[in-house]
């Protein structure tokens, strides 16, 4: 019901939305929840275990019961608090967790068997038999317990992901929030302040008090008015801190456009990584709730959202309600509730001696044991020394104490202490480095003390980071004592709540101490108190003094289990904003890119690049069509193929000969200027990093080349070797990689291709095989090495790199008119099989240079990162799998790789296994398929027969053990 | 013979502006990688200066001016932007050509901040990250080397295969932003 003249509302704009398809109108200002309160609609949500009818509770980020689902569709959003989302016109609430519909809902039948459904129910329940759980029970539990469900479809929103640094990071935008930006930001800080609302001013904006002589929300209003003029605050409202992380780093979920009916391009949420020099936390107090029988009825709230609903949104919440307190702040309500018109049933005050009633009715000394209704609260039931009475209401506030919001100091891992004052756990100085708490959170409940200890502890940080303090205006405000006796369950028969997320009752808590569950952080896990999205934020506190009363401890000693990131739930899609579809990783595209996707190349990743793996002709309508030809085509005539994307690094130094000897098994300080050499790399545990061809451009001058892979490691393993272990060395290295477009131009055609191309004339007696040099192509510098990864007489050309589509377009054009063309990597690889080139499938970070075959190649005359350790025993000898060629023999022709290799007559089991393939191709040179694998003891076995099993794809192949070079193995083709 | 024609590596990606923010390809004569011979940093920074007037810039900043400058790039290294290198400079130091291994572009405008601040974990408010400041950090996923070199201007640089990421990642927080309004 709406209270005229009342709230902060804008009453000149309303504002329709659906809550299971019905109308609801509200204003501009009102969230869900106050807008549904405000048309009397009570019931809004099923609990989660027992699907009993619940209503709104709180009026922020704590609440409990009231969780909603928005949206439709993809867009769809659930358990979502109807307490925090904000109306806009269209906007589409659904309730969630119930079937057929909120007000029939079938599987309250739960709440029937609720005797057998209590803590542990499902552990000692569904044990046998042990197949069932997964199939059977799970499946039913799932469906009939729960929250809101995602859509399942893609999801389309915008997600955001941003960074922040400031001086001073304050939290909460209450009294002591603003006192403190306010504060920290005179001084000149760099200031940051966030806070979950809408609007900043928090609990100001709640209550019917003053400040100053104005009203709260007026004097928050104005102060709010002063931080956003000055240039070294940053507002951050709809922002919830989430976390706190090292080094004051804080993770915070700002809601972008989650109260807008048409985003226009803005992210639905933005993830904030805050880094702070100084941190003051000011995130408040949660009202606790008083646990009685069936105290879960829709009606049945916290005092304080109460006054919210009152003083901030203009809305009644009941037309009779009745207070349940055991402090002075829920007399606060009373008053507040009768200076708006709403009447007050009474007071139950569960103190003795309890203050008079300032216009209405205070009963001393009484405890409500009883709620009736079942979707609407009807009456409640209480009893005092002379015994029960029954009292008709439609509303009960219920005040237990505040709970100070100390979650994001206990995210490092510190433990909050119990205060007797406050009868709560508070916070101690220097749990998270840098942060320091004020106001509500900090135990100093009253506004002036709020107001005042903000500013208090501003000044401090401010200090610490080497600003001047300011003088500080004394305020005047609210600082009513807080007298509180403790009560946190009344004694009696039936169900009570602690937790009303998880469906946890004071007779659960119980059950847990009397299984011997005593330790607060065993209770918590079988009986699932403070899990979830919530938490624990309402619940914690109670179930952890009902559970020290039923092992006879007191409180301090019982302990609280920890806070722990998020504080609220933080979606998966904010968290990796930017990282959907393309945005997973960098595109890394060469310059015959376009090229190559114009001739229809379907282009494959290989690490971060794109590269196309075959060039499909006219005709051609499988992949091997097109890689069959291109092989030919290379064997023959001549083929094109952009090799840019391996690894070229530029090695320069008077010691870079000493330093490549060192990194290398075999030697390159005596490679002749003008000629490129193999080389292969070890890891310091000796098995094989890298293999390339490295090239001497001048005396103190090399161009090594890695594999596109090993790029970036290599890179990295050369910066290491040179900094950590040769310092000595007068040796640099930058990465060239990308300067360059380099392509191989390979074929018996290929020197004839080249000659139309480059300025210079190429003979052996220039250009050698494994030779390199200068050469100018259309008057541009390039280089010219002359090395082959096919076994053809091969080059590859190198220009900078804004020539590389030109060159590239050049090359194939001119390889056409010989017979010729682009070729792919399924021909690529093709080729090195016939020829048994290693690639990355063998050299896979398991295998040594004797597996390889290369052993020879770990030069003897010099040490190398990993010698050493090449030559312990098991790396090298007969148990050892070594590189061989596959041939198949038998009826099945086709081979394939990561098969397994058995003997001829053994079991195909992985006792038996014998080694694997790495890779395998069709050769049309051969017209068989070819493999590379490795075999025990494979070298000595060439000419035997083996059996490749593939499990996976269920291919089974008897295979003739080979040398691996199959094609050419004199080498004279790449040579002539 | 061939006539090979140049292309740079945003070519078909920028301009782009966005809000009151612009994206620019910038294409300096040269990019070159100097890396001062071991234990003659002093000696490459006089000899830097007398041949290109700015001295070899110390960790995480850049010397010189718009049309000649040092950047910071790594221990004793520094990218050199503009000028043809003068190799004269190879007595103290490793020159190398990186004129096409790199994109370089330039983010300039009044939300060019917050801009970067959707991207870089880095603080580059203008009280900390002042103009001749550089930085070797990430960008999204990428590598970048980023410099103020201007009150609203910063100049980004990644490898040349990835200005096609860059713009798109640029694109995006520039969009996000002005949506904002």
């Amino acid at each position: 019901m709406r209270i005229a003249g009342r709230g902060r509302v804008d009453r000149s704009k309303p504002v329709s939305f659906t809550f299971d398809s019905h109308r609801v109108q509200g204003f501009a200002g009102d969230t869900v929840a106050s807008a549904l309160l405000a048309n009397d609609i009570k019931l809004v949500a099923r609990s989660f275990k027992y699907h009993r009818p619940r209503g709104v509770m709180g009026a922020g980020s704590e609440e409990a019961n009231a969780l909603v689902t928005v949206g439709r569709a993809a867009h769809q959003d659930p358990n979502v608090r109807a307490t925090m989302q904000e109306i806009y016109d269209g906007l589409e609430v659904r309730s969630q967790n119930r079937w057929p519909s909120l007000d029939v809902d079938l599987l309250a039948i739960n709440d029937l068997a609720a005797p057998f459904l209590g803590a542990g129910f499902y552990y000692k329940t569904f044990m046998w038999p042990k197949a069932f759980w997964e199939r059977v029970y799970e499946p039913i539990i799932r469906r009939s317990a729960g929250l809101g469900a995602l859509s399942g479809a893609h999801n389309e929103d915008l997600y955001e992901k941003a960074f922040a640094f400031c001086d001073v990071l304050v939290i909460g935008a209450g009294p002591a929030g603003l006192m403190a930006a306010l504060t920290a930001a005179r001084a000149g800080a760099d200031v940051l302040l966030a806070d979950e609302d809408s609007e900043l001013g928090g609990r100001l904006n709640s209550e019917n008090e003053e400040v100053d002589g104005i009203s709260a929300s007026e004097w928050a209003a104005d102060v709010v008015d002063e931080l956003s003029a000055m240039p070294n605050v940053r507002m951050m409202p709809r922002t919830t801190v989430t976390g706190a992380y090292d080094q004051g780093t804080f993770g915070a979920l700002e809601r972008v456009s989650h109260h807008l009916n048409d985003a226009s391009g803005r992210p639905l949420e933005c993830f904030w990584r805050i880094v702070a020099k100084r941190t003051i936390l000011c995130t408040g107090a949660i009202e606790r709730p008083i646990a009685f029988r069936n105290n879960d009825r829709p009606g049945i709230m916290s005092a304080a959202a109460v006054r919210t609903y009152v003083n901030r949104y203009g809305v009644a919440p009941g037309r009779a309600v009745t207070v349940f307190t055991n402090n002075d702040d829920g007399h606060r309500t009373a008053r507040d509730l009768r200076a708006a018109g709403v009447h007050v049933t009474a007071v139950l005050d569960s103190r003795k001696d309890a203050p008079e009633g300032q216009g209405y009715q205070v009963i001393p000394g009484a405890e409500v044991c009883d709620a009736g209704g079942r979707k609407a609260l009807e009456s409640v039931t209480y009893r005092t020394v002379s015994g029960e009475e029954k009292l008709g209401t439609d509303c009960l506030a219920v005040s237990g104490g505040w709970n100070p919001s100390v979650h994001l100091t206990c995210h490092m891992n510190g433990r909050p202490e119990w205060s007797e004052d406050i009868q709560s756990f508070g916070p101690v100085e220097g749990m998270v480095p840098g942060m320091t708490t004020a106001g509500a959170c900090n135990g100093t409940f009253s506004t002036l003390g709020a107001l005042n200890e903000g500013a208090e502890k501003a000044n401090e940080a401010v200090e610490a980071l080497g600003f001047k303090a300011v003088e500080t205006e004394r305020l005047v405000a609210e600082d009513a004592p807080y007298n509180l006796e403790p009560l946190w369950a009344v004694a009696g028969r039936g169900r009570a709540w602690l937790d009303f997320q998880n469906d946890v009752t004071v007779k659960d808590v119980k059950q847990a101490a009397k299984e011997n569950f005593r330790s607060v952080e065993h209770m918590k896990r079988y009986t699932t108190q403070g899990m979830a999205p919530d938490q624990g934020k309402t619940s914690s506190m109670g179930a952890l003094a009902v559970l020290a009363d039923a092992t006879g401890r007191g409180i301090p000693e019982t302990g609280t289990t920890t806070f722990r990131p998020p504080f609220v739930p933080v979606s998966i899609a904010a968290l990796g904003a930017g990282g959907q579809g393309i945005g997973f990783s960098p595109e890394r595209f060469t310059t015959s890119h376009e090229a190559s996707v114009t001739d229809g190349a379907p282009m494959i990743e290989a690490g971060l690049w794109y590269r196309p793996s075959y060039f499909p002709k006219t005709g051609e309508t499988k992949w091997r069509q097109s890689c069959d030809r291109e092989v030919q085509m290379v064997r023959n005539a001549v083929g094109v193929c952009d090799v840019s994307t391996l690894g070229k690094i530029d090695i320069q130094g008077s010691d870079a000969g000493a330093f490549l000897d060192f990194v290398y098994t075999n030697t390159f300080s005596t490679l002749k200027l003008g000629k490129v050499r193999y080389g292969l790399m070890l890891r310091e545990d000796g098995t094989v990093l890298d293999d390339g061809t490295t090239a001497r451009l001048g005396e103190e001058h090399f161009v090594m080349t890695t594999t596109t892979a090993a790029a970036g490691p290599v890179m990295r393993h050369l910066e290491y070797v040179h900094q950590c272990l040769r310092p000595e060395l007068d040796v640099s290295m930058v990465s060239v990689t990308e300067h360059w477009a380099q392509f191989a131009v390979a074929g018996p055609k290929s020197r004839e291709l080249l000659s139309g191309i480059v300025g210079e004339e190429i003979d052996n007696e220039r250009i050698p095989f494994m030779g390199c040099g200068e050469i100018t192509v259309g008057g541009i510098r390039g280089r010219l090495f002359r090395i082959s990864f096919s076994g053809e007489h091969a080059y590859e050309i190198a220009v900078p790199a804004r020539y590389g589509e030109s060159l590239y377009q050049a090359l194939v054009q001119k390889a056409e008119a010989l017979g010729g063309g682009a070729y792919g990597m399924e021909a690529l690889n093709v080729l090195r099989i016939e020829k048994g080139f290693i690639t990355h499938s063998e050299i896979h970070g398991r295998t040594t240079a004797f597996d390889i075959g290369m052993e020879r190649m770990v030069s003897a005359k010099k040490d190398c990162i990993g010698k050493t350790m090449s030559e312990r025993p098991g790396l090298y000898g007969d148990e050892r799998e070594q590189l061989v060629g596959l041939k198949p023999v038998g009826a099945v022709k086709q081979l394939t790789a990561g098969a397994h290799l058995f003997e001829v007559d053994a079991d195909p089991v992985r006792e038996n296994e014998q080694g694997y393939t790495t890779s395998v191709g069709f050769s049309t040179t051969f017209e068989s398929f070819l493999g590379l694998a490795f075999l025990r003891n494979g070298r000595a076995r060439h000419g035997e027969q083996v059996v490749m099993v593939d499990h996976l794809r269920g291919v089974t192949a008897r295979c003739e053990v080979c040398d691996p070079v199959f094609f050419d193995p004199e080498g004279g083709r790449m040579r002539g | 013979m061939v006539e090979l024609i140049a292309k740079t590596p945003c070519e078909t990606l920028l301009p782009l502006t966005v809000g009151d923010v612009s994206l620019t390809e910038e294409l300096p004569v040269s990019l070159t990688m100097i890396t001062a011979r071991k234990e003659r940093f002093a000696a490459c920074s006089d000899l830097l200066k007398s041949a290109h007037g700015m001295a070899m810039p110390k960790p995480n900043r850049a010397t010189g001016t718009a049309a000649s400058r040092a950047v910071w790039f790594g221990p004793g290294q520094a990218m050199l932007l503009g000028p043809t290198p003068n190799w004269i400079l190879q007595n103290e130091a490793t020159v190398v050509d990186q004129s096409d291994a790199w994109t370089v572009v330039k983010l300039e405008g009044a939300e060019a901040e917050g801009v970067l601040a959707r991207l870089v974990p880095v603080d580059l408010r203008a009280t900390t990250f002042k103009r001749g400041n550089t930085a070797r950090t990430m960008l999204g996923h990428m590598t970048v080397s980023v410099t103020r070199v201007g009150e609203q201007v910063f100049q980004i640089m990644t490898f040349r295969s990835m200005a096609k990421t860059l713009v798109h990642d640029l694109q995006r927080a520039m969009e996000s932003l002005a949506a904002r309004g």
